[in-house]
């Protein structure tokens, strides 16, 4: 066990930024699996991890009310902010709900008597153990996976596939659009509530526009056509700069360019079961993996 | 006072419709968010301080030099990578995750190469004069910045409108696959729109670099940003849509400093931007046809 202990003590902010990352990547990938480019999830990860660091902090509320708070405050701010936004489509989704993050970093920024404006919120308490994490991505696959499903999977899946068809076989088209952008705000802010009180700080910044890119650059990466896809780009994402310590300077180039290549010569994502499986000669069950 | 505002408003919003000039042609003829803008911006900016600082080349020179590269980094960037992607029908989240790790590449080669640390200008090579227009002090620089600007923008809003090239650009941008079919050369127009973008956006590289005379590899994000926010004000893919947004939102940011206070400047765009889409999702001036099934 000691060298476990070991490879711990030095990695193990490493492994549970991974849990996390995953998590943001799932919450992206929900908004995607019903066919909106929605990029709020750093803005709600914000949300989260500011809601319950003030709580903890400055009200002395339990941990457990504390992620409650940081996953309901996002879902009522995606329910407010849904209802207009929605209805945009593509391009301007994306790039209404970037907005939407930025607006969210600036109104930090101005809060400094809550928020500690641009200096962030230092000293919150170290109260994420590793089991949170673990057991919270666990839990959200499993969510996820019964999700895909279920009835509300399906509608999902047919009104990415074609929103006008699916509200005229009687879906609930903007219902659907409405809780998959709240329950993606849940997701976020969860992985907001258990990175702030990991990492000790948070600062405005972090939930900025780049982090809502690099998001969706996990999701997008892995593939969202399962869900091992997300959490499969979470990691590739999480330690691709790591593996690349070697290169100093020039680490974020080769990170970049790697980038560059899975997308030009993987398009479905890294995690692509069909491909695998006429790779490998494996002849697996038709159907959707979960 | 109002009117010195007004004219530091009038040179900033110039680079910002420069920038997004180049942005929304990518966007209205090649069908794609091109987020390596912003790094080719960048690359612009340090490429005019190399022929500067190292071939001791004259401004005017350094800004030709500086579209000549960043214009030819934005053709390779199509041949290599929005090519192929092109040809396999990605849909379109997939050239943006593309352009954003040649993004990523772009700015830390920058800072490898570079360091992070500020550039500038030498002093020697900037105009330093001022002349009095009515009542107004105006440096030259920026008189530069504006007329450079405004020369360009012309140039190319005048190909696009009565040009054969121009006409056949417009024919991309509504459909590349009936424009082949008329026998438009539409994989050579698209090089050309790539290089002439990637060209604007180091150009307006160039002019910020001048305008705040302060060049960081990152310095093409916040462009990036607003830059996005823009060209939706303007209606993605329109040409003077862009330029107009630009020109508004500099006028928007420089008032905001002046009425509001400092720490809201970059609050402006993403602000009006969020506010302009709930009212008119199809931005302020946008007439543009969505790309339907």
């Amino acid at each position: 066990m000691d060298s476990f202990d070991n490879f711990w003590s030095i990695y193990s902010n490493l492994v549970l930024s991974l849990g996390v990352n995953a998590l943001l990547a799932l919450s992206i990938y929900l908004t995607l699996s019903c066919g909106m480019l929605a990029m709020a999830n750093a803005a709600f990860m914000g949300i989260g991890a500011y809601t319950s660091s003030i709580l903890t902090m400055n009200y002395g509320w339990p941990f457990s009310a504390a992620l409650a708070a940081g996953m309901v405050a996002p879902v009522l701010v995606a329910l407010v902010i849904g209802r207009p936004t929605l209805r945009l489509s593509g391009v301007y989704l994306a790039m209404a709900t970037l907005a939407f993050g930025e607006v969210v970093r600036l109104t930090v920024l101005r809060a400094e008597g809550l928020t500690g404006g641009a200096l962030g919120l230092n000293g919150i308490p170290q109260l994420t153990q590793w089991w949170h994490v673990l057991l919270s991505v666990v839990v959200v696959l499993f969510v996820l996976a019964r999700l895909r499903r279920s009835r509300i999977g399906r509608a999902f899946e047919a009104i990415k596939e074609d929103e006008t068809a699916a509200g005229l076989m009687g879906i609930d088209v903007n219902g659907h659009k409405m809780l998959a952008f709240a329950l993606g705000g849940a997701i976020a802010g969860l992985a907001g509530v258990l990175n702030a009180h990991l990492t000790f700080f948070i600062g405005p910044q972090e939930f900025g526009f780049d982090r809502g890119v690099e998001i969706l650059t996990m999701t997008i990466l892995g593939g969202i056509n399962s869900l091992f896809g997300p959490v499969i780009g979470a990691v590739i994402i999480t330690l691709l700069p790591e593996l690349l310590r070697s290169f100093k300077d020039y680490r974020a180039v080769a990170n970049g360019l790697i980038l560059v290549v899975i997308v030009l010569f993987m398009p479905k994502g890294l995690w692509n079961p069909a491909w695998l499986r006429r790779r490998v000669g494996l002849r697996g069950r038709k159907g959707v993996t979960p | 006072m109002l009117a010195q505002q007004l004219f530091n408003a009038l040179s900033l919003g110039c680079v910002y419709a420069l920038f997004a000039l180049g942005f929304t042609l990518i966007f209205g003829v090649l069908g794609v968010v091109n987020l390596s803008q912003g790094a080719v911006f960048m690359l612009g900016a340090y490429a005019a301080l190399t022929a500067v600082t190292r071939l001791g080349a004259p401004l005017w020179l350094a800004i030709g030099f500086a579209f000549a590269f960043s214009g030819l980094v934005g053709l390779l960037i199509d041949r290599i990578v929005l090519k192929p992607l092109r040809a396999r029908d990605a849909p379109h989240l997939i050239p943006m995750i593309a352009t954003i790790g040649l993004g990523l590449a772009m700015n830390s080669l920058v800072q490898g190469w570079f360091g992070a640390e500020n550039q500038r200008f030498p002093s020697e090579v900037l105009p330093q004069d001022s002349l009095q227009l009515a009542g107004v002090s105006v440096t030259v620089l920026e008189l530069g910045i504006i007329l450079v600007s405004f020369a360009l923008m012309t140039v190319l809003l005048l190909a696009l409108k009565k040009t054969q090239l121009g006409r056949a650009l417009r024919a991309i941008a509504e459909s590349p696959k009936a424009a082949r079919l008329l026998g438009i050369n539409v994989d050579g127009l698209f090089m050309l729109t790539s290089f002439v973008a990637a060209g604007l956006g180091g150009v307006a590289g160039v002019l910020i670099g001048l305008y705040s005379n302060a060049l960081f590899p990152l310095m093409g994000q916040p462009m990036l940003h607003k830059g996005i926010a823009v060209i939706i004000l303007g209606g993605m893919g329109d040409i003077r849509g862009a330029m107009f947004a630009g020109l508004f939102l500099g006028f928007a940011e420089v008032l905001s400093v002046t009425y509001i206070g400092s720490d809201m400047r970059d609050a402006v765009a993403f602000g009006l931007l969020f506010l302009v889409l709930l009212v008119r999702p199809k931005g302020l001036f946008g007439s543009v046809q969505e790309r339907k099934v």
